[in-house]
């Protein structure tokens, strides 16, 4: 294929990806969007008036930037996991791989998706905290580009994921039980410096902790891990995540006989 | 002329041992309607797996209008359509948006995957269901939309992995129609089925795989001309008497109005009829017991078993 029929093909991918998840808005979009006030209103509101500043800032401020961040990760993740294990499941995957399309053109298709469906939810979410508090940008470029940086990242294992997946138990286990303890263990709703020396320690594993942090540091210019850190250790997540997504495209692991 | 399919020494064995292809050799010319026949688990659909990367071959060579697979997949690929045998497309998506997006991923611009789309679904008369979720489309309809699927990019071999199965005779029929008129036009078509009434009436050519296998592979003229005793049934105008015996033939009364008669090779239908005429035996009609290619194909299968 030339590059430009590689560029339909992506495009196509893409604008079907988009479709699936607008056509299902209400179980796509809007859970977020009603899951992220409860958050504003109980953490922020309510129980954030009783804890007091953190980081220097309130605590609706300083939660804010990590329920926005957690809105991504959860929604390019579940984007691609259920979109490409539902076409596993019903075997319209087929209609690709019988196809010239080339692998990392299907991988890019489906992670830009993913990526499409959490920059919507993050705008959504946004615009919800503007209701709950004002929102001041110390750094855009790093907004923008840990928000991307992020969304692949979660993308890209929401497919390996559905590679993996053999039935819908196998792509709620990991959201379940991985997924929302990272983030919540993540550094959302705390500051590092509250955690004892070893759990602080053993918390740089997790890879959310860089995520919300370098998108606190865009957002409110404070970070508990160093930006630079922080992006390399994204970076590296991302580059083994797409290496091994492709892994499974070429060799066919669970996709082909 | 390039084939438009070779197979060479193609085997395939799966993970738990099971060696479903051992070896086969094959060769489909162009313009051709072949008929790739064989009974459940022989190795059809594991075949033609392998032809359009869905299956991973273990050893041999597959070309496709002289494209070895292992060498350019992506260029084997635009050169074939696959309708398979299991329903492979989102239920939930309309059948004008499933024919486009498959012509999207063969990199074709949507304006002409629009016009494409629009021609076979007429062509197939999905038309004017084009706008329904596919869910809502009854099996002949889902398999038509298939073929329309795989005929979007306008691929020179096309395989379609028991197409009329579950499929009304009406529509079965129209669907011959069609894949006549297409392979007419210049279409190589490979067929399985186990409507072999539809292999003989369409196809010119004939491979026969078991455990793996390929048993037979000639015309279907050939192969038929091969066949040494064929069993007709007719149908008497009037009672027939008790016993009825015709010189040089196995004749069985199965009522007061149906008699069995077998003709050998060699033998000819014509006596068949004097002797029925000597036994003031009126006919009103006659037909084959069993299609002539089924007789072939049990005979080749228990053969080889």
């Amino acid at each position: 294929m030339n590059f430009q029929e590689q560029w339909v093909a992506l495009v196509t991918i893409l604008r079907k990806e988009i479709k699936r998840y607008l056509r299902i808005w209400t179980q796509t979009l809007l859970p977020s969007a009603i899951t992220m006030s409860l958050y504003f209103v109980i953490f922020g509101s309510l129980i954030g008036s009783r804890i007091g500043d953190m980081g220097g800032f309130t605590y609706m401020q300083f939660v804010v930037p990590g329920l926005i961040m957690m809105a991504i990760v959860t929604n390019s993740y579940s984007n691609v996991v259920s979109s490409f294990f539902g076409s596993k499941f019903n075997h319209s995957v087929e209609e690709l791989l019988v196809s010239p399309t080339p692998n990392y053109i299907i991988l890019l298709g489906y992670v830009i998706g993913g990526v499409s469906r959490g920059l919507l939810v993050a705008v959504i979410v946004t615009l919800v905290s503007l209701f709950f508090t004002d929102l001041h940008m110390h750094s855009f470029a790093v907004v923008v580009i840990i928000v991307l940086m992020t969304s692949i990242l979660f993308a890209l294992a929401g497919f390996i994921n559905a590679v993996y997946a053999n039935n819908f138990d196998d792509i709620s286990i990991i959201p379940t039980f991985v997924l929302t303890p990272l983030i919540y263990l993540g550094g959302v709703f705390y500051s590092m410096d509250l955690l004892p020396d070893f759990w602080a320690a053993v918390s740089k594993l997790n890879p959310l902790v860089y995520v919300v942090n370098a998108f606190r540091y865009g957002v409110l210019g404070v970070s508990d891990v160093s930006l630079s850190v922080a992006f390399g250790m994204i970076t590296v997540f991302t580059v083994v995540a797409w290496c091994y997504s492709m892994h499974l495209l070429n060799t066919g692991k669970r996709l082909r006989q | 002329m390039i084939p438009a399919l070779t197979i060479e020494n193609l085997t395939k064995q799966y993970a738990g041992g099971f060696q479903a292809l051992k070896g086969i050799s094959l060769e489909v010319q162009h313009g051709d309607f072949f008929a790739l026949l064989g009974p459940n688990g022989a190795g059809k659909s594991t075949t033609i797996g392998v032809i359009c990367s869905l299956v991973a071959k273990t050893a041999g060579k597959v070309a496709v209008y002289g494209t070895d697979i292992d060498e350019d997949f992506a260029g084997a690929k635009k050169n074939i359509g696959i309708v398979p045998q299991e329903f492979n497309f989102n239920m939930f998506e309309q059948p004008f948006d499933i024919v486009v997006n498959q012509a999207g991923y063969y990199g074709m611009p949507k304006a002409l995957a629009s016009e494409r789309a629009e021609q076979y679904l007429r062509e197939l008369g999905l038309w004017d269901k084009r706008h329904v979720p596919s869910r809502m489309l009854s099996g002949g309809m889902k398999r038509r939309l298939m073929i329309a699927r795989a005929l979007v990019h306008n691929p020179r071999l096309l395989i379609l992995d028991e197409p009329t199965a579950g499929v009304d005779i009406e529509m079965r029929r129209s669907m011959w129609d069609f894949l006549q008129k297409l392979n007419q036009e210049g279409t190589t078509i490979i067929l399985t089925t186990h409507y072999l009434e539809e292999a003989e009436a369409l196809c010119r050519n004939i491979a026969i795989i078991n455990h793996g296998e390929i048993v037979e592979n000639s015309s279907m003229r050939d192969l038929l001309r091969r066949l040494h005793r064929e069993v007709f049934i007719f149908d008497a105008v009037d009672e027939l008497p008790d016993v009825v015996e015709i010189e040089g033939f196995g004749v069985r009364r199965v009522d007061e109005r149906t008699l069995e008669i077998e003709v050998e090779k060699g033998q000819h239908i014509n006596e068949v009829f004097a002797g029925l005429s000597q036994a003031s035996i009126r006919i009103s009609s006659m037909r084959n017991r069993a299609n002539r290619l089924e007789e072939m194909f049990v005979r080749l299968v228990e053969g080889a078993q």
